[in-house]
């Protein structure tokens, strides 16, 4: 290791675009990434919940598990059941300790028969693949592709629209992968995304990527940053690794049972299914400040709970975010006290979402809202930066 | 206000404040946060001014700025009792963006030691801080 030697930050192949586009660049997770362009989060936000927006997420990290044992690897490493992936279809899941702990969040594509990739957060790349490699036995091959791999998140109302026309054919639905040419290059084309709105992924060649880039922005897709990647997925209340979830969290508490099946005998099922059976003394809810006041990550929830996520709402205007607080007190219209560096914030229990998606600009896409198989607010779940 | 600025009519405090002593009145001033902290911060969303009437010290806390992302400090950069908030933004916390030496100022104080502002910069001796790297705030 050489942890105390300062390391560089890593670069996406897309970060000359940033750079030329003005972009405040900040240290994400080890990387160069930008948090906003001279447009501003908010229009960044805003284009995304009415327009479209493109977000360079080539950060994270893709593993790709290949061969007859990669069902079963993948089986034992991540929540949710992975034999009811199709080939073509795409499958949120958490990656767990043996206690039950979240260690990451996941999506995992079934390319072939048995050939999967695997997104991973990047901050947790290197230990995703650690354990990958430590369960793998014979039968499965894992290859790292972060580094040949650029990742675009083309996201809103009017994104499938807009790569549509760039797209060879026809876009995949919501939860499902094609490969087809996009721009004139070949790639993956995920129905998938982490904002709360429609739109694509597209899992390219590193090279390849700004080329891409260009095309979609000159197609008017928007550049967008990470701070507005955070205050979408928090409006879409999905959870951020890191913040939401954590080794000191299991799934249960965090919301995300729905995605845990127990009896294909993941590392951590059995503690999954004790903490399902049993209940949870705290609960992940979605919060509304009333009034003004902006809650933050770490503030305490009086009499018991902490905020786990927390900013101004751009769509709402209001302070919003996501608490972790006691069971009995996490019922929607539960009245919560915030204590915001001191002052106390009056804030209500939501509904997630606390912003409702809308449907896309585009005839394409319209077959696509019913093919989802998992609970609609955590149906467009996506591993997140 | 797109590009830097940092008028020569104003004192500078190193975490990126500013004061403006009014001109008849020496025991006065206005003061406000600086093009490079409004930069930093991207977009001001929230703004909650201190009450009149209580007292700041130079270098302490005396208010919060907020932006979608980030809470920010605001520190005094000479000490008083504040005499006058500036209302209006809490309606339109934007001004400090758009206008940070203008629409944007916080608040106005009545100095306690006027004598504190030889420990404040000049905008070329502040703006020499900022370097090429700059400074966290």
């Amino acid at each position: 290791m050489t942890a105390s030697l300062p390391t560089m930050p890593r670069r996406t192949p897309l970060y000359e675009r940033h750079r030329a586009a003005g972009a405040k660049l900040v240290d994400f997770a080890g990387w160069e990434m930008p948090i906003e362009y001279p447009t501003g989060l908010r229009a960044e936000h805003n284009a995304v919940r009415q327009a479209c927006g493109i977000f360079d997420v080539s950060h994270m990290g893709q593993i790709e598990s290949v061969g007859p044992s990669a069902l079963g690897l993948l089986q034992r490493l991540t929540s949710n059941d992975v034999s009811a992936i199709a080939v073509g279809g795409a499958q949120y899941g958490l990656l767990c300790e043996a206690d039950g702990g979240v260690l990451d969040d996941l999506f995992t594509y079934r390319l072939a028969e048995e050939r999967y990739l695997t997104v991973t957060n990047a901050s947790r790349y290197e230990h995703d693949l650690g354990r990958f490699e430590a369960q793998a036995g014979d039968g499965v091959e894992l290859l790292d592709r972060r580094d040949e791999l650029a990742m675009l998140a083309v996201q809103g109302p009017g994104a499938r629209a807009i790569v549509g026309r760039l797209a060879s054919g026809e876009l995949p639905q919501r939860m499902q992968v094609t490969e087809q040419q996009v721009a004139g290059c070949k790639m993956l084309v995920c129905g998938t995304g982490y904002t709360g709105e429609d739109g694509v992924e597209l899992i390219c060649a590193a090279a390849d990527a700004p080329g891409v880039w260009d095309e979609l922005v000159g197609g008017g897709a928007m550049p967008a940053g990470l701070g507005a990647r955070d205050t979408l997925r928090l409006e879409a209340c999905f959870h951020l690794y890191g913040h939401d979830l954590s080794p000191e969290r299991n799934p249960i508490e965090a919301g995300l049972g729905w995605c845990c099946r127990e009896q294909t005998g993941f590392i951590g099922s059995e503690a999954v299914a004790r903490a399902r059976a049993r209940g949870v003394s705290e609960k992940l809810v979605a919060f509304a400040i009333e009034g003004g006041g902006i809650a933050r990550e770490g503030n305490p929830v009086v009499d018991g709970g902490i905020v786990s996520s927390g900013t101004l709402s751009p769509t709402l205007g209001i302070g919003v975010g996501l608490a972790y607080v006691p069971s009995e007190r996490s019922g929607i219209g539960e009245r919560l006290q915030i204590d915001v560096r001191g002052r106390v914030r009056e804030a209500l229990v939501k509904a997630k979402p606390l912003v409702a998606k809308k449907p896309s600009l585009s005839a394409v896409s319209g077959a696509a809202l019913d093919v989802v198989d998992v609970p609609i607010s955590s149906a467009i779940a996506r591993v997140c930066a | 206000m797109a590009e830097a600025a940092y008028p020569d009519d104003l004192l500078y405090h190193a975490e990126h404040d500013w004061a403006r002593l009014d001109s008849r009145q020496q025991e006065l001033a206005t003061f406000g946060v600086t093009w490079f902290a409004q930069d930093s911060l991207g977009e001001i969303v929230f703004f909650e001014p201190p009450q009149v009437g209580s007292t700041v010290t130079q270098g302490e806390q005396y208010a919060e700025v907020e932006s979608v992302k980030a809470v920010s400090e605001v520190v005094a950069p000479l000490s008083g009792e504040i005499v006058e908030v500036n209302e209006a933004l809490a309606e339109e916390s934007g001004a400090i963006n758009h206008d940070p030496y203008g629409a944007g100022w916080l608040v106005k104080v009545r100095l306690s030691d006027p004598a504190e502002q030889e420990q404040l910069m000049d905008a070329a001796t502040y703006a020499a801080t900022l370097g090429s790297g700059g400074v966290g705030v």
